[in-house]
């Protein structure tokens, strides 16, 4: 069955969806192939010499291999996840994510359901965008602090910011 | 809601009735929601949670379903599990922190989880194959929230979701079917491989990642996005009654070409079950599997089929200790469980009406 580790007998609690230069692989594993797969430097560090034993150049190439795209490690302004930490944890941290992690998650979502495209029910009171007014409130409320500590700058860049959102609700 | 009082009752979905019913216990919808404005439960602080279990609680309150909040959070570890075993919650929701519960509605029809993986997760069931049913009933709930609560909903995506692969309509269809000819004659995993090829997912009793106890499997939609609710029920409703057909052959087949050996087998474990002292849950759930097509096939003609559909759920861990009302270790519940199934299963009046 589907349910079970891709590397033992036991079932698999740990759904994993990989992806490497936009390919996209799926992995089933339990708890501890799981760990092993998320982090395989362990594996070796325990079997092997330590990390402060290993020359410096060695180690430094083994992290840079390892280091997820720059653009996997942007954050999400609202809930400061990033796309790297989204592929270990299997869920996203809010619904801007959507938004935010787009050209990431569309081939996943391709992957997963043949289909980018919602064709089901539409709330009857449907906003145009609701992660878009998410955005507004969120972008407003922060304005509003901004400007209550002075930090003008700050101000400034989200004034721009609503505004973009502005012109891209007007459209 | 007192929990002690649902020892003595069982849900509608499982007592035996509705279309199909000797081989569809029972049909399942559940949608994902989560509320536009807070992060995902994954990422909610705690009073994240407890705001958004106070906006969730008072649009439960204003829908007609009547349904009656349970604080999770509040209850002890026994009477969570309790609510697992009776597929009220989650086993996410039992073992997850921080304020969180569940809605349930008059005769376990429906319940609505609050702060499981998603801010919401409905749910309706009903008993035997009756989907389009099921449908109406949660569209209408969803409905009632939606006038109440503002819905993470993009256009092009749909419902958003924490997991990616439950975005767009966020729902999943499910049905429960009592497959034990098709586990004995070994056609099981032929009917698995066609499934899958569908793209539909099968597992166990207990959801993702159980195991098949009692030759019980859920079949469900892995698709959520880019074919409409109707349209991914309708591809359940289709295949779900050649799966039926597939089970009624095999049964045929055991009652033409092994009548003796499957009476005799089918005699054995209803001997077992009202005679053991000691018995284990997964033994038990063998033999009721037994049991139960055993009624179906006309070779048991003293016992419901409600009733065993009952004993499946009622001799499990917590089910047990909340009867007998105490706390009992794995070899008292071995004794319990089978004194239970005696005074159940012996001829008399109904042991729990006393």
């Amino acid at each position: 069955m589907r349910e079970k580790c891709q590397r033992c007998t036991k079932p698999a609690t740990y759904h994993i969806t990989d992806i490497d230069g936009g390919k996209v692989r799926e992995h089933h594993f339990c708890d501890e192939h799981a760990r092993q797969h998320l982090s395989p430097q362990e594996e070796t560090e325990q079997t092997g010499t330590t990390p402060t034993a290993a020359p410096a150049s060695s180690k430094a190439s083994s992290r840079a291999a390892k280091e997820p795209p720059a653009a996997e490690k942007r954050p999400c302004p609202y809930c400061q996840m990033t796309f790297a930490e989204f592929r270990n944890a299997g869920r996203l941290g809010c619904p801007h994510d959507y938004e935010e992690f787009r050209n990431e998650l569309l081939p996943l979502l391709e992957n997963i359901h043949d289909e980018t495209r919602h064709t089901g029910k539409f709330p009857r009171r449907a906003p145009d965008s609701t992660e878009r007014q998410t955005q507004m409130i969120e972008l407003r409320k922060t304005l509003k602090q901004a400007i209550d500590v002075e930090d003008y700058e700050l101000a400034a860049r989200l004034r721009d910011q609503i505004r973009t959102l502005e012109q891209e609700a007007g459209r | 809601m007192n929990l002690d009082d649902l020892t003595r009752t069982s849900g509608e979905w499982l007592r035996g009735a509705g279309p199909e019913s000797d081989i569809v216990i029972c049909s399942r919808i559940r949608l994902a929601r989560n509320l536009a404005t807070y992060p995902f439960t994954n990422r909610a602080t705690r009073s994240d949670k407890t705001e958004i279990e106070r906006e969730a609680k008072a649009a439960l309150a204003k829908t007609s379903f009547q349904l009656e909040y349970l604080d999770v959070h509040a209850l002890n570890p026994l009477d969570r599990q309790f609510l697992v075993e009776r597929q009220l919650i989650s086993r996410e929701l039992m073992q997850s922190e921080g304020p969180r519960g569940v809605a349930i509605g008059p005769e376990e029809n429906m319940s609505v989880m609050v702060n499981e993986e998603d801010h919401l997760r409905i749910q309706a069931v009903h008993a035997g194959l009756s989907l389009y049913d099921v449908w109406e009933q949660i569209n209408l709930l969803d409905d009632q929230l939606e006038q109440q609560l503002d819905f993470a909903f993009s256009p092009q995506l749909g419902y958003l979701t924490a997991c990616p692969t439950n975005v767009g309509t966020g729902i999943r269809v499910g049905v429960m079917l009592h497959l034990p000819a098709l586990v004995q004659t070994r056609e099981i995993e032929k009917v698995f491989r066609a499934l899958h090829k569908i793209n539909l997912a099968v597992r166990g009793l207990y959801g993702e990642g159980t195991q098949a106890f009692g030759d019980f499997y859920q079949i469900s939609n892995q698709q959520t996005l880019g074919k409409s609710e109707l349209e991914l029920i309708k591809t359940l409703n289709d295949v779900i009654p050649q799966i039926i057909e597939y089970e009624r052959r095999a049964r045929k087949d055991l009652v033409d070409n092994r009548r003796q050996n499957l009476h005799d087998q089918v005699s054995r474990a209803y001997g077992v079950l009202k005679t053991a002292h000691q018995i284990s849950s997964e033994e038990t759930m063998h033999l009721l599997s037994s049991v139960r097509m055993g009624i179906n096939l006309g070779l048991i003609d003293d016992l419901e089929i409600a009733t065993v559909n009952e004993l499946f759920i009622h001799t499990q861990p917590a089910h047990l200790q909340k009867i007998q009302g105490r706390h009992l270790e794995v070899d008292d519940r071995n004794e319990a469980r089978a004194q239970y199934l005696r005074s159940r299963l012996s001829p008399g009046p109904d042991p729990r009406t006393n």
